[in-house]
Order: C-alpha cells, then sequence, then structure tokens
C-alpha cells in the first residue's frame, strides 16, 4: 500500500467520523448525511481500489480514472460557481430592499419631526 | 397633476446637482434627489442651495446600491408622497430642465401613460463618434430584441410616467440595466407609451461596450432569478 492511499483513508475515516458527529447533534439532515457518507465511502474506494476508478472511466469512454476526476470535478465547480453568483446577485437585492427601507423610514421620521415641531410651537 | 422629479445622485459634482436641482424646481412640484451613498453629503449640500423653497427632499442611500436602486426609491417615495406623475433625471447634467413640460405633456393629455426621452429623433450635443456609429446602433438592436419594444434611443435617463404605469412597473435591476428594463415591463405590462425628442449633453463617454456587456449579465442574471 502506498503512503498516499494510507492518508487518504485516514482522511475519508476522519471525514465521516466529523460527519456523525454532526448528523447526531442535528446539525446536518438525513438527506445531506447520507449523500455526504456516500461521498466518502466512493472516495475511499477509489484510493483503497484504484483499478475501479479506471473501470468506471472507461464504462463512460475516458481512458484514465484520474481524467473522470478531473472533468467531473470541472462540471461540479461551474455548477457551484453559477449556484454562488445567483446568491450573490439575490442577496444583493435583498440588501437593496433594506437600504431603501431605511431611506424612505429616515425620510418619514424626518416628517414627523417636523410636524412634532410645528406642533409644540403652535402649543407654545 | 403634481409633477415630481427623481434624480440619482452618485459622486457628482455638487455645482453641477444644485444647478439640476434650481432649474427643475421650475418645471415641477418637488424634487427628490435620491444620494446613493456618496462620498459626501448630499443632503447638506442640496439644502444650502439658495432656491431651497421647501421643494426639495434628499434620500439618502446609506451604501451605494446602483442608478436602478436609486432610481426606485426615489420613484417610490413620490408616490408614497401623492405625485401624479414621476419624472427620472440624470444627476450629472445631461438633460435638459425644458425637457420636462415635453415629457409630462402627453401624460398629462391623457394619451399615454409612459413616455421615454429620445436624443436620436431630438438633438445631442458632442456625441463621441464611436459611440454614435456604433454603440448606439448596436445598443438598440439588442434592446429591441430583448424587449420587444423598438425605441429610437436605447438608453436615456430621461423618461416620465404616471401612477399607473408606477404601480405596475417596479425595477428589480439595481444597476445599469433599468435602461432596458424599463421598455421590457413598459410592453410587459401593455402600457401605453411615447418617446420624446429631448436633448442631451455628452459630458461623459457613459456605457461602453464594457458596460454593455456588464448590462447584458445582469439582465441574464436578473431572468434566471425570476
Amino acid at each position: 500500500m502506498y503512503l498516499i492511499q494510507i492518508l487518504a483513508i485516514i482522511f475519508c475515516l476522519f471525514a465521516i467520523w466529523r460527519l456523525t458527529m454532526r448528523f447526531r447533534r442535528r446539525e446536518v439532515k438525513w438527506t445531506e448525511f447520507l449523500s455526504w457518507l456516500i461521498f466518502w465511502f466512493a472516495v475511499g474506494i477509489a484510493f483503497i481500489i484504484p483499478d475501479s476508478l479506471t473501470r468506471l472511466a472507461n464504462i463512460l469512454g475516458i481512458g484514465r480514472g484520474a481524467d473522470l476526476v478531473l472533468y467531473v470535478a470541472v462540471v461540479v465547480l461551474f455548477y457551484l460557481i453559477f449556484r454562488i453568483f445567483v446568491r450573490l446577485e439575490k442577496m444583493e437585492r435583498n440588501i437593496t430592499k433594506v437600504v431603501r427601507d431605511k431611506a424612505l423610514e429616515n425620510m418619514e421620521n424626518n416628517r414627523q419631526d417636523i410636524s412634532n415641531k410645528t406642533q409644540e410651537t403652535r402649543q407654545k | 397633476m403634481k409633477v415630481f422629479a427623481v434624480v440619482p445622485v452618485y459622486n457628482e459634482k455638487i455645482e453641477i446637482v444644485n444647478k439640476i436641482v434650481s432649474e427643475l424646481l421650475d418645471f415641477v412640484d418637488k424634487v427628490v434627489v435620491v444620494d446613493d451613498g456618496s462620498r459626501y453629503s448630499v443632503k447638506e449640500a442640496v439644502f444650502r442651495c439658495k432656491k431651497n423653497t421647501g421643494k426639495i427632499v434628499c434620500l439618502c442611500h446609506q451604501i451605494n446600491r446602483g442608478q436602478g436602486a436609486a432610481l426606485q426609491t426615489g420613484t417610490d417615495y413620490a408616490f408614497l408622497s401623492g405625485a401624479d406623475i414621476v419624472v427620472h433625471f440624470d444627476g450629472d447634467g445631461q438633460h435638459l430642465a425644458t425637457d420636462v413640460l415635453a415629457l409630462t405633456g402627453p401624460i398629462k393629455k391623457g394619451q399615454v401613460e409612459f413616455v421615454f426621452g429620445s436624443k436620436v429623433l431630438g438633438r445631442a450635443e458632442n456625441i463621441p463618434w464611436s459611440k454614435k456609429t456604433f454603440i448606439i446602433p448596436l445598443a438598440r438592436f439588442v434592446n429591441r430584441i430583448l424587449t420587444g419594444i423598438n425605441l429610437s434611443d436605447a438608453h436615456n435617463g430621461l423618461r416620465a410616467f404616471n401612477r399607473r404605469a408606477g404601480d405596475k412597473i417596479n425595477l428589480s435591476q439595481d444597476r445599469m440595466a433599468h435602461n432596458t428594463e424599463y421598455p421590457y415591463l413598459v410592453k410587459k405590462n401593455n402600457l401605453k407609451y411615447k418617446e420624446v425628442p429631448v436633448k442631451v449633453i455628452y459630458n461623459q463617454y457613459g456605457q461602453g461596450i464594457g458596460g454593455g456587456i456588464r448590462i447584458l449579465k445582469e439582465l441574464i442574471l436578473g431572468w434566471l432569478l425570476k
């Protein structure tokens, strides 16, 4: 066994342990828990049996397992970036809403201040 | 009919803003200045303006949110405070206050609900030639495809609309894409519209190709979010 395999397996076990801890504290939903569990198991198996990845790649028509990982990673990254873009835009709009409400609210307060002042002067 | 002018201001020269405001006061019932998070206090500067007759209102965005956002804030305020017609007027001195009458005229007469200013129908001074021959026709073409309305001037900051139109039109584009979103929303809501010639004085280049691409990006994101 190569050193990289041992390190990878240790890391996978660590990740699964952390995941279980979080699941127990109910910080992650069971669907998330399950999908992450499958993911880390898959990573572990890919490291223990390197051939498995190559075989999967061959089924898909890709020469090497490492290439398959790279392709999948790029697609996933692009998708995540897209999601972040959309979420950022949504956040921007929400910020605008807050800033706008604040601006209008300040205006409303000013107006009330003025009318209060005129009432005070009238009372005097 | 009460006419309110909305003037978005972002780090504009204060003399220019004061000039615009005092000129506008002759043509509208109220001037709503929206300070879009400028470096200095626009509010204080505007209120030092000599012609301040209580017809000036200054709203303040605490942080910069873009011209579209500032316009929407000012428009919201105007209709909340009893405006019948709202006029959008750029804060950088490229429009003439006298054009306000031409914009509000057709709405006052009840002919239309939304009026676009057009520098192509009217006269524009100092348009850079690259902008005239290349960018403006391109922007027109793209806008025509995106909005379905064929306007002679794709991007003009001068526009006016009544309360009914204002209720239906709510900008979601915070930055510069509002210039495309307005025709789109006018078409979508089947509002009666008209273009009137206005004069535009080019002091700055404004939106170039880069700006156009940024606007496209904003529009695409906007549609994805709907």
